[in-house]
């Protein structure tokens, strides 16, 4: 079993699975009991100033599922904390004493004013925690308060505020972004130069999850009414997996720690995320769906993954896949493939036959018997049969090799990499070096 | 079909080498990565399951299929074998219909389990197929045990010790190690020599030597073993059959279901193996059954099992009833046996029915048979054991029997309910109560 500790930003967790700032982390109780169920660390859910913000009296999540009913995507309109302070950092400090091995970090809102955080930091540091990290994404209720992604959608209110947490407590910091912007790496930029630690997304995006047509609103509804919430869960994953990578391999913003969230379920998105450069992950929906013990299939999935590939640690595969990510422009034109359909593994159900010959290219003939085969000549691999079939592995795409000829477009396969920047259809081409 | 099959009498060969091939194949064929990732996908990783309180041996089922389902079925397997070490044979021979999938939610709600059996063969096979032991022995103590019996508890006990790093020798009366599992179970549930290739797994822990054709009382004494060794764990299982009571009771053709299980299981060739035309099994459990079920796989035309309370009463699961009727055995219920006839070879079966009672109602019926199996239950047998408690080994929750440093698990000790899954359960802990009695 791999040695599963990491440290972030000093921070050491036995394992990079921490629980993101959100209801689950608004307890000593729920805490503990991640604690004991293995979390490696927790956001605490964001603490503001007293008086507190009072949460909605009726369904705060929605939720789209899948077949089964298995939960895909949820939405919420709960604030942050809606218990005082005090009672607040009360709880911190007795569980970090209590689990000094584990990461407790505490998630921040207050206002846009240096006062608030002067005030607030030093408490925070006296509960013995481990590092802070800057709420500047959430996307209901706070932000019509002038906080969360009002200010994560302001890169200037970014760095101001990082510069006063920097200025005012020792501590690590990190800072949440938002998804609710056009590009993602104008906010990290801008927690870099104020000072940041570390950035960790993402937060939720605005989201209706669905419309209730009896009462024609929004759900989750309340009284009559709906509001946008913030949507999250295995449904986001891919939309925070990109912005991830564009911060990781953004050349000015190389090296900035990441902190990985956003629809991590099992060992294997938590890798993903690692892969694009995330130094640990946070969790939330996979925790509010299945209960704090789903942590134990991401540790041995994970630790079984370290074995199989002989990395000693998490460390040593963190970012490996970002200098394969790369931009459309620089993709390979001469790679060619077709998909193959493996017969033996083939149910006949011609999904793919359906998809191709009705959306795509043709590509897939169905001879009697339904017997379906790709046509080489019409296949452009555009891989939509490998995804709408139901058999793993039953389609697959298949690399031509240099000197093959593409029945498709009657050339020879090239060795050479060509993209499109040297292609002769392209307007802007740059000649290819001689 | 064969032309020996209308044979009277007990003759081989009545099916051809095909149909027998076809007959003893699995009887739950193992799924396949796409089955296995369907069938994963149905569980809903219920907080405190069910499925989970009902094992005997407590392994963490949703977890298992959970790990399943995000593609690491080897941290499944370890997942089981942490509770349970001969998973791989409880994935085939557990009653899970009673057990972990009768609880399952799905079941009760829907009627349709997630197949929790079959999930957890896909994993134990995998991880076994690559034969890899996912565990190593602890530093060595110094400490050594002998375990009697290398049937399922004696297996899981020595096992479990070895871990710990203790050195076992297991003895066995009979020459291969493995218990039930190797002589006591329908082949058609453990093909391919399972339970062989499950001891070899078993034993890569290192620190067990096993000693075959050792029994207790004839080669091996109780008492010579106390003054042996630190720590003594008897799981002989149940070595005697009970008997009818009836006259003609050693007619030809009449025989212990057992007996004809384990001949079964150990024959070379299953078409050398006779069998009756007219086969009668007497019992309600599972042995009844898979005796039963097998001569009709072997080939006898006519197999009739009788019992003599009601349906609802028979020990063997009704997935069990249900398959013996599947394969043509005729049950008849209520029935007790009175006589057997026959003039030197046993030719008839004369039974009374009864009510659920076992009171008589003297209409009487006979049934021809030419081979007679009994299965109406099985006894410890053995002299200078610790006390007996109801016919059985008496022992506490940790499996201490009335003698010092002598633990007791599986069939042979008090309470349990004589099920392979739970002989593991037995040994495993009695295992970790040696260990602590011996290391303070």
């Amino acid at each position: 079993m791999a040695d599963l500790t990491t440290e972030f930003l000093g921070i050491k967790s036995p394992n990079p699975f921490w629980l993101a700032s959100a209801p689950p982390t608004d307890k000593e109780y729920n805490v503990r009991r991640a604690f004991e169920a293995g979390w490696g660390g927790v956001v605490w859910k964001t603490l503001g100033e007293d008086p507190p913000v009072v949460n909605v009296n009726g369904p705060r999540y929605g939720a789209i599922w899948g077949a089964d009913r298995r939960l895909l995507g949820l939405n919420n309109i709960e604030l942050i904390t809606d218990r005082s302070l005090q009672t607040n950092l009360e709880e911190i400090t007795r569980v970090k004493k209590d689990y000094p091995d584990r990461a407790v970090i505490v998630s921040l809102m207050v206002p846009c004013e240096e006062q608030a955080w002067k005030t607030i930091l030093p408490l925070v540091e006296a509960t013995g925690a481990d590092g802070v990290e800057l709420n500047f994404g959430c996307p209901h209720g706070m932000s019509e308060r002038g906080m969360g992604s009002a200010v994560g959608q302001v890169p200037e209110y970014i760095e101001m505020v990082t510069r006063w947490v920097k200025e005012n407590s020792s501590l690590p910091c990190i800072v949440k972004l938002t998804p609710n912007i056009t590009d993602i790496r104008k906010p990290a930029a801008a927690a870099k130069r104020g000072g940041a630690d570390a950035v960790s997304l993402i937060n939720t995006i605005n989201s209706i999850t669905s419309v209730n047509l009896d009462l024609f609103a929004p759900e989750p509804t309340i009284d009559g009414k709906g509001a946008h919430g913030g949507y999250c869960g295995p449904a986001v994953k891919p939309i925070a997996l990109n912005m991830v990578a564009e911060i990781a391999r953004d050349p000015e913003l190389q090296g900035l720690p990441i902190s990985g969230i956003g629809g991590v379920t099992t060992w294997k998105d938590a890798a993903e995320f690692i892969a694009l450069g995330c130094g640990n992950v946070q969790v939330c929906t996979a925790a509010m769906t299945y209960g704090f013990k789903v942590v134990q299939e991401m540790i041995s999935g994970l630790s079984d993954y370290l074995d199989d590939k002989g990395f000693a640690s998490v460390e040593e595969f963190v970012g490996r896949a970002v200098p394969n990510v790369s931009d459309w422009q620089h993709l390979n034109l001469n790679y060619i493939a077709k998909a193959r359909i493996d017969q033996d593994l083939c149910i006949s159900c011609g999904r793919c036959f359906a998809a191709c010959e009705d959306t795509s290219h043709q590509a897939i003939a169905m001879k009697p018997g339904r017997v379906f085969e790709v046509k080489d000549d019409e296949c452009v691999a555009c891989n939509l049969c490998v995804n709408v079939c139901p058999v793993e592995d039953c389609i697959t795409m298949v690399q031509l090799e240099p000197g093959q000829v593409d029945e498709r477009t009657g050339k020879v396969v090239q060795p050479e990499y060509a993209n499109w920047t040297t292609h002769p259809n392209n307007p802007g081409a740059v000649k290819a070096a001689e | 079909m064969a032309g020996n099959v209308f044979a009277e009498g007990v003759s081989a060969g009545r099916l051809d080498s095909e149909e027998l091939l076809r007959n003893f194949g699995d009887l739950h064929p193992p799924l396949d990565d796409h089955e296995a990732l369907v069938a994963a996908d149905r569980c809903y990783f219920c907080h405190d399951a069910p499925c989970m309180e009902a094992c005997p041996t407590s392994i963490d089922i949703p977890l298992f299929i959970r790990q399943i389902a995000t593609g690491t079925p080897d941290a499944a397997a370890k997942t089981i074998f942490n509770q349970n070490i001969l998973g791989g044979m409880c994935a085939r021979v557990c009653p899970t219909e009673q057990l972990c999938e009768e609880v399952c939610v799905r079941e009760v709600a829907e009627h349709k389990p997630v197949e929790i059996g079959r999930l957890q063969r896909y994993a134990t096979d995998g991880l076994m197929a690559k034969g890899q032991h996912p565990f190593t022995r602890g530093e060595p103590t110094g400490k050594r045990i002998a375990v009697v019996g290398a049937g399922p508890a004696g297996l899981s006990c020595a096992h479990r010790l070895a871990m710990k790093g203790h050195d076992v020798v297991l003895y066995d009366a009979r020459p291969k190690a493995g218990g039930l599992n190797e002589y006591g179970i329908a082949a058609y549930k453990t093909v391919e020599g399972f339970a062989q290739a499950e001891v070899d797994w078993l034993l890569k822990i290192g620190g067990i030597t096993v000693e075959n054709e050792k029994a207790l009382g004839r080669d091996i004494t109780l008492d010579g073993l106390k003054s042996d060794y630190d720590a003594v764990f008897l799981g002989l299982g149940l070595g005697g059959v009970n008997a009818l009571g009836l006259d003609g009771e050693d007619r030809e053709g009449m025989a212990p279901a057992t007996d004809f299980i384990a001949e079964l299981r150990q024959a070379p060739d299953l078409g050398a193996l006779p069998v009756g035309r007219d086969v009668v099994v007497i019992g309600g459990g599972m042995t009844a059954i898979d005796a039963a079920v097998q001569s009709k796989l072997l080939g006898a035309l006519n197999v009739t099992l009788v019992y003599r309370r009601g349906r609802d009463r028979m020990n063997a699961s009704v997935f069990e009833q249900d398959l013996a009727a599947s394969k043509g055995v005729r049950i008849i219920t209520n029935a007790s046996p009175v006589a057997v006839h026959g003039n030197g070879a046993v030719r008839e079966v004369e039974f009374e029915y009864t009510d659920n009672d076992l009171k008589p109602t003297g209409q009487r019926f006979r049934v021809p048979a030419d081979q007679v199996f009994k299965a109406i239950g099985q006894t410890l047998t053995g002299e200078g054991l610790p006390e007996i408690q109801d016919r059985k080994i008496k022992v506490s929750e940790t499996g201490r029997t009335s003698l010092d440093g002598v633990w007791a698990g599986g069939d042979c000790a008090s309470g349990g309910d004589d099920l392979t899954v739970t002989a593991v359960a037995e040994g495993r802990d009695a295992a970790e109560d040696i260990h602590a009695a011996l290391m303070g």
